[in-house]
């Protein structure tokens, strides 16, 4: 019997999300790539004391003004957040996160982006460690074993897994294979590979054989649950355009 | 007396020389994005970003962005691109695997201080205690070449080229060169190089606004931008 993925709704698709999880949001530096409703539906949701693995902590302020995963801070669910861009970009509107952080509320790992990517694919791949050539030398090396190989320091770096994956995507068909659009990818197939519940957030879902098996970036087994988009979020984008495959050049 | 520096632009100009026909170039937030700009006409960069994109078109201008602004089409600093034939999307992984696997033939970053031995600290904002790390540790660790852009001094005109970094570094050693409003300076085992001034510029005065002691190349000449 077939195992049924798609969700009707955000709010079940987050359901059972329990304080203490360990959450994994897809997101980078503007709102391309980031599971907004999921992110809404956990607000709703109210699951405490979250540790949110992410690129940033929401509300970096570099691009659009937006509501990403600055609600959960804003909502007081963080008890820890490991990112690579963790702070506003500008003094004057600082995040979310950065007074809580700055107040002593949430507690911060900042990780080099690099190094963050690696930890996400390795607890995904099933490696528990791993030495990167980044970071010896610098604030990043305190309390990390340190080791040369061919003369060249690396850090001892440990994966990451979380009990919840909220990513997202272009399309997926029901058996949750996924594609992306662009630069939408990110972090996202990563992060689906590396969580007991992957939640996928697409704009359309399609039946097995309408995805090219070429083509599919996350196979559908990492997937447990699909939920799609059915309201605009606001954002410029021009979906007419497909996935960018252009003959000539602007 | 004030004497003229060189633009934002002019500086990007500077550094878009290095760049090589077929080089795989990361550029850095601020005066880096601009160097690609001044790449010269049927040179083939390969642009590469952190969030997983290669071979993209230009910014997307203001006048632009109502038909061609796409939030699935961006660089690291969240700037709208244009798509251009033969360009690709990866995760991630496969970006960094790229960056620490010697894919990157050119970094560009911003830079705050840099030491005369070469660290760079460019991360932690000035007079915040609080900083990004973002991609740009991976990038300063392993691209092949890091080329800094930069004004010479701070708003308040504290030199940025100083003996030892006061703020926490991004890097250890890894700057190749730095292109600023007044000078190029190469980094060598011996110490950083004076190599080229901006018009009007002498050796003392760029000196005067530099902490670190500058070897005065033999060759030493005025910056040439085109």
């Amino acid at each position: 019997m077939a195992i049924n993925k798609v969700y009707n709704s955000f709010k079940e698709a987050v359901a059972d999300v329990k304080d203490g999880s360990v959450v994994f949001i897809g997101n980078f530096a503007g709102p391309g790539g980031t599971p907004f409703f999921l992110i809404k539906a956990l607000r709703d949701q109210g699951a405490k004391n979250l540790t949110i693995v992410g690129n940033t902590a929401g509300g970096t302020g570099l691009t659009l003004d937006y509501d990403d995963h600055r609600i959960l801070f804003q909502n007081h669910q963080v008890k820890k957040v490991i990112a690579s861009f963790p702070f506003s970009t500008s003094p004057k509107r600082p995040s979310d996160a950065e007074k809580q952080i700055l107040a002593g509320e949430v507690e911060l790992e900042m990780v080099p982006q690099g190094t963050l990517a690696e930890r996400i694919r390795a607890g995904g791949a099933g490696i528990a460690a791993f030495y990167t050539p980044t970071g010896p030398g610098t604030v990043i090396e305190d309390g990390k074993e340190k080791r040369y190989f061919n003369g060249k320091p690396y850090l001892m770096e440990y994966a990451l897994r979380a009990n919840y994956a909220l990513v997202r995507a272009w399309k997926a068909d029901t058996l949750g294979n996924l594609i992306f659009r662009g630069t939408q990818r990110q972090f996202n197939p990563i992060m689906a590979m590396g969580a007991d519940v992957t939640v996928a957030e697409v704009d359309e879902i399609v039946k097995p054989g309408d995805i090219n098996p070429n083509c599919v970036v996350v196979p559908g087994i990492f997937v447990k649950r699909i939920v799609k988009v059915t309201e605009n979020p606001g954002f410029p984008r021009h979906l007419e355009l497909g996935d960018f495959q252009v003959k000539e050049e602007i | 007396m004030t004497k003229e520096r060189l633009s934002r632009e002019a500086i990007a100009m500077r550094i878009a020389r290095e760049f090589f026909d077929g080089a795989v170039v990361n550029l850095g937030i601020g005066i880096p994005t601009l160097c690609s700009s001044f790449v010269p006409e049927g040179m083939q960069i390969t642009y590469h970003t952190e969030n997983g994109a290669l071979g993209f078109g230009r910014v997307v201008t203001e006048e632009e962005k109502a038909q061609h602004a796409d939030v699935d089409l961006t660089n690291a600093g969240g700037q709208y691109v244009h798509p251009k034939p033969g360009m690709c999307f990866f995760s991630h992984a496969d970006s960094f695997a790229m960056i620490r696997g010697g894919q990157v033939d050119i970094s560009v970053l911003g830079v705050l201080e840099v030491s005369e031995k070469g660290d760079l600290a460019n991360w932690m904002f000035p007079g915040r205690g609080v900083g990004n790390i973002g991609g740009g540790m991976d990038l300063a660790f392993n691209a092949k070449r890091l080329i800094g852009a930069t004004e010479h001094t701070t708003k308040d005109n504290k030199p940025k080229i100083v003996k030892q970094c006061s703020i926490p570094l991004t890097a250890p050693h890894c700057m190749d060169m730095i292109v600023t409003d007044i000078a190029v300076i190469k980094f060598t085992p011996q110490g950083p190089v004076l190599k080229e001034m901006a018009p009007g510029w002498t050796a003392a005065e760029v000196q005067d606004l530099t902490e670190a002691k500058l070897i005065i190349a033999e060759d030493l000449k005025e910056m040439e931008l085109l």
